[in-house]
């Protein structure tokens, strides 16, 4: 059967077959960063795409129908714009630092998709403190955002870019605690046991109430932290105009843009993996033929289906729901949530001390 | 205080119960607003290809008549240049020539007619007050221009394709209206 699995595996017995062992794991390297440039851009024209067609639909309009069958090319002419655009450095503005901050936001998205799993064997590095990382890493991109902001000397920007990281800062916390009351279950930071725990049922069920609460603090912390609405203030256009990216023009800009919807793919596909089972297909339990007929829906639309169901909830709440305010925001999590977590981790906790999940 | 309609309403402030301070509720309910919007029938016309259809008495640009056999209906008398309350009508009577019958209906026509468009309110009284029926507004509204010179509309533009030879356009550029 043709899976990714197979293809990357015949792909690298060929690679070793044909060269010597330091030239085929150059070049695995070279395929694998390719491909993630790839996925990148593949994202960023897709998920723009969506945002906007989503907003259209939930606001009664029909969104970009003219580039295109459908307007399905309208972000590539967009990208197009923006690359022909002038990349302007103000005056005033830290020049090193500010070319250094849509590259370092960008970065921090790409590292954070090395141990995501896209399919049943497709992945990056299967790292053994896989969420570890991810948390870890997540949060350098607030240095990126800061950064932006410090440098472009305009006190719109250094406004969003505090607020950023005071948001990040906070919400870590709520998504950090929901993240280990999933791997309280598992016992394993690495991703592939994650998902392999998930055979009989996704977490998000086997989990009891516990599993819900913490599955929705984690798309709440997320959504903060990948600064979207209604905790996008780090933007918040109607009072800082564009936030910590308001100097920033063309590519450098399309970075920015291009770096909040890889992030928001990434968070999603996080979720998808630690509550939905990544790739794995919809099992319950014992019921051997139901979960038969399930696997024979590949394990990457699995992923995929997941994760875009998780975007279009983000998305969601964007056009759902108007901006907090920021004292709102923050004692949103560490009145609320922070708590909530806690105690939520204890109750986890307790149910796998005694087992009482399926 | 008499309220001052008869739809004025309090404004309610006793203390939010346990249940709305959770505000889940309520973000479930927003959602599912958002959500339903989404299979709603959505109004936007797709404008060049669709076009909303016009009520018979929209009042869109002149036309500038001819009869069945394709002379031209205008005699200049001027009557809708005064009866423009824009001043927007500008003409120049000429007399018809011998070996002219065909082009033009009576003794006397506009050799120039010139609409400026900018000035226009499109109120019609320019038909109302034609005795000959030569004028009258169609469903087509004005298009755009680059130049304000663009706007003041001539004979060429605002005469009728001729009914004899050019039947289709005639028909077309005639439009539901008389």
């Amino acid at each position: 059967m043709l899976s990714i699995e197979n293809i990357t595996h015949s792909i690298d017995v060929w690679l070793y077959g044909t060269f010597n062992p330091t030239a085929a794991l150059l070049l695995e390297s070279l395929i694998v960063g390719l491909c993630a440039i790839t996925l990148f851009a593949v994202l960023g024209l897709v998920l723009v795409l969506m945002e906007r067609k989503v907003s259209a639909y939930m606001q009664i309009r029909l969104g970009p129908n003219r580039v295109g069958p459908g307007g399905a090319l309208q972000t590539v002419a967009d990208t197009l714009k923006l690359a022909m655009k002038e990349g302007l450095t103000p005056d005033g503005a830290d020049k090193f630092l500010f070319n250094l901050a849509p590259f370092m936001v960008i970065v921090v998205a790409m590292l954070i998709l090395v141990p995501v799993a896209f399919a049943k064997g497709t992945q990056i590095w299967d790292i053994n403190i896989g969420v570890l990382y991810i948390s870890a890493v997540s949060s350098l991109s607030v240095i990126g955002i800061l950064m932006a902001g410090w440098a472009s000397n305009n006190k719109y920007s250094l406004l969003g870019a505090m607020r950023s990281g005071a948001q990040i800062v906070s919400y870590e916390l709520s998504a950090g605690l929901s993240i280990i009351s999933i791997v309280t279950l598992t016992g394993s930071l690495r991703i592939s046991d994650i998902i392999d725990s998930q055979q009989d049922g996704w977490w998000l069920f086997k989990g009891h109430i516990p599993a819900m609460i913490s599955f929705v603090i984690f798309i709440i912390a997320v959504t903060a932290e990948t600064n979207r609405a209604p905790f996008d203030l780090a933007e918040a256009e109607s009072e800082l105009t564009a936030g910590f990216h308001t100097e920033y023009s063309g590519m450098k800009f399309a970075l920015f843009f291009l770096a909040e919807y890889v992030n928001i793919f990434i968070v999603c596909a996080i979720a998808a993996t630690l509550f939905l089972g990544g790739w794995m297909p919809l099992h319950i339990g014992h019921w051997t033929a139901f979960n038969h007929a399930m696997d024979y829906i590949p394990s990457s639309l699995w992923f995929i289906g997941k994760t875009f169901f998780l975007i279009f909830v983000i998305m969601w709440f964007r056009w759902t729901f108007p901006r907090l305010r920021i004292d709102q925001l923050l004692s949103l999590e560490w009145k609320y949530l922070l708590p909530l977590s806690l105690f939520n981790l204890l109750l986890m906790t307790l149910i796998s001390i005694k087992g009482w999940h399926f | 205080m008499q309220p001052l309609t008869s739809r004025a309403k309090a404004v309610d402030r006793k203390p939010m119960t346990m249940w709305e301070k959770m505000y889940l509720p309520a973000i479930a309910k927003g959602m599912s607003i958002t959500f339903g919007h989404m299979f709603k029938k959505k109004p936007t016309v797709n404008y060049p290809e669709k076009q909303r259809p016009f009520s018979p008495v929209f009042r869109g640009l002149h036309v500038l008549n001819r009869d069945e056999q394709g002379r031209e209906r205008c005699t200049a008398c001027g009557l809708c240049a005064v009866a423009c309350p824009a001043e927007a009508i500008t003409m120049e009577a000429a007399e018809r020539l011998p070996g002219e019958e065909n082009l033009y209906r009576e003794e006397k026509y506009a050799a120039k007619y010139e609409i400026n468009m900018l000035r226009c309110i499109f109120c019609g009284l320019c038909e109302e007050a034609c005795p000959k029926d030569a004028i009258y507004l169609s469903e087509t509204f004005a298009p755009s221009n680059y130049t304000r010179k663009g706007f003041i509309y001539g004979k060429d533009e605002l005469l009728i394709p001729d009914p004899v030879t050019q039947p289709e356009e005639y028909a077309k550029a005639k439009g539901q209206r008389h």
